[in-house]
């Protein structure tokens, strides 16, 4: 029987969730690296067995983790990330020149094919990319040398690279999203990168139509429609429709259109669901009320999804990289929150129940598939 | 050999339990650090920069109740550190909850 293994990074470890195709029964396997921050873990889609995490620690720096069974031994690989060329100095927060200086990855995106190739997205933010599993690290300084790198400014969390979208065709389309800088396209496998920001607005910019400065949280894709794309900006819920090259916002009836993460049903590329968060300055659900909006048109037009899920009371944050859908069918749902919650959907939205209630905050939920 | 106390953190890393030996001719923190990296690799970068050697922020170097954060790393450790006597310290400084 199939079953499906949820990969959950807290502020204090990395948990590891198996059930089997029925999705109503859980083991819970961890802390793995208890005290660190692991801001990310993902599989390999070419190896179930291959998983890259990110550790990282405010005292200690950056480790990265590598298991070749499914989560079980983990062995610390390259920790490396040289900045190489590209400007000397991007914006800090008032506008004033500040060095690149490497912090922490955020986001790990192992290759379609090769369980050797994985993506790094770090802060500050740059695009890194090791062919050996890990062991090595080389900057694709394409995107950093864009000639506008000088002038990203981060966002709250940092400028961070959180979001790597990798060309389901087997292709060298390369999409990546900065906060706050905004999404960042490549044709040619990361050698060169392009701005892909047409259609966004951010009222917090001088010019809110201006080409980079958005704080973009999360976009998405379906790969049936390598073309579409979706997005959850800091305000605005978006699709672009030919590869971002242009936007505009599907946010419809969504009581509040500010949250951070988005994902896409797969088995339904026009499927996809947002957690919506009161405000930027309110960083948890409207009325204290947790609930996963889904939208069956590729957005606009939005249903509440709340079965299963708390009714009152609720005041977490579902951050970027904290919803994962699975590959079974129904498509199976989860998310994680800041306040130690992982809720799964078995049936794509329409009901939920709490897989895990107490663990640390919870930074990112990646889902694998198992045959 | 001179007796290293590293946090509870990079001892898991590293999987050691208690005080780490290193080999007796490091003899300043600078050789100490090469030492224990040359040992346990994957210590490199959660104590000092990789490129730059420069000691991470938020850890200091402490031996016989006196901090070495700021002296030279090509400095001579003290007497009882380079006999054995005494330990150097690598702590986490204490910040956050």
């Amino acid at each position: 029987m199939s079953g499906v293994r949820v990969l959950v990074g807290t502020k204090k470890g990395a948990f590891i969730l198996t059930a089997d195709g029925a999705r109503d029964a859980w083991s819970v396997d961890g802390p793995h690296f208890g005290g660190w921050e692991i801001y990310h873990l993902k599989g390999s889609p070419a190896d179930p067995n291959r998983i890259y995490a990110s550790q990282s620690s405010g005292w200690f720096g950056q480790v990265v983790q590598r298991s070749d069974d499914g989560g079980k031994h983990w062995e610390a690989v390259g920790n490396e990330f040289a900045y190489v060329g590209g400007p000397e100095t991007h914006q800090w927060y008032d506008g004033t020149p500040r060095p690149w200086e490497f912090t922490r990855v955020w986001h790990l995106e192992p290759s379609l094919a090769d369980p050797e190739v994985v993506y790094a997205g770090v802060q500050d933010a740059a695009l890194f990319r090791s062919d050996d599993g890990g062991e090595h690290w080389n900057e694709l300084a394409g995107l950093r040398a864009h000639r506008t790198g000088s002038a990203w400014q981060p966002g709250a969390g940092g400028l961070c690279l959180h979001t790597i979208l990798l060309d389901p065709t087997g292709g060298e389309k390369i999409f990546t999203a900065i906060s706050s800088a905004g999404v960042f396209g490549s044709d040619d496998g990361g050698a060169h990168f392009a701005p892909k920001n047409v259609g966004l607005s951010s009222e917090y910019l001088p010019d809110p139509d201006a080409e980079i400065g958005h704080c973009v949280h999360r976009i998405a894709q379906h790969p049936a429609r390598p073309e579409v794309l979706y997005m959850q900006k800091h305000w605005d819920v978006m699709r672009s429709d030919d590869g971002g090259e242009h936007w505009h916002e599907v946010s419809g009836n969504l009581p509040s259109d500010f949250g951070f993460c988005i994902d896409v049903n797969a088995n339904d590329p026009e499927t996809i669901y947002v957690v919506p968060i009161t405000s930027d300055s309110l960083h948890y659900p409207p009325e204290g009320r947790l609930r996963v909006w889904r939208s069956r048109t590729a957005g606009d037009e939005w249903e509440e999804l709340g079965r299963g899920l708390p009714d009152k009371d609720c005041y977490v944050d579902v951050l970027r990289d904290a919803m994962a859908v699975d590959q079974l069918d129904p498509c199976g749902i989860y998310f994680g929150t800041t306040g130690g919650q992982v809720y799964g959907s078995p049936d794509g939205g329409d009901t939920w129940q709490a897989i895990v209630r107490d663990l640390p905050a919870v930074l990112s939920v990646e889902v694998q598939s198992l045959a | 050999m001179i007796r290293v106390v590293l946090p509870a953190h990079l001892r898991t890393l590293a999987g050691l339990e208690g005080e780490v030996c290193c080999a007796p001719l490091a003899e300043t923190i600078e050789g100490v650090l090469d030492a224990l990296e040359d040992r346990y690799p994957v210590l490199r970068g959660t104590i000092r920069d990789h490129a730059s050697k420069a000691r991470r922020p938020f850890i200091r170097f402490f031996a016989c109740e006196e901090d070495l954060s700021h002296e030279p790393v090509e400095g001579l450790l003290p007497d009882a550190v380079r006999q054995g006597r005494e330990p150097l310290i690598v702590l986490g400084a204490i910040a956050g909850g």
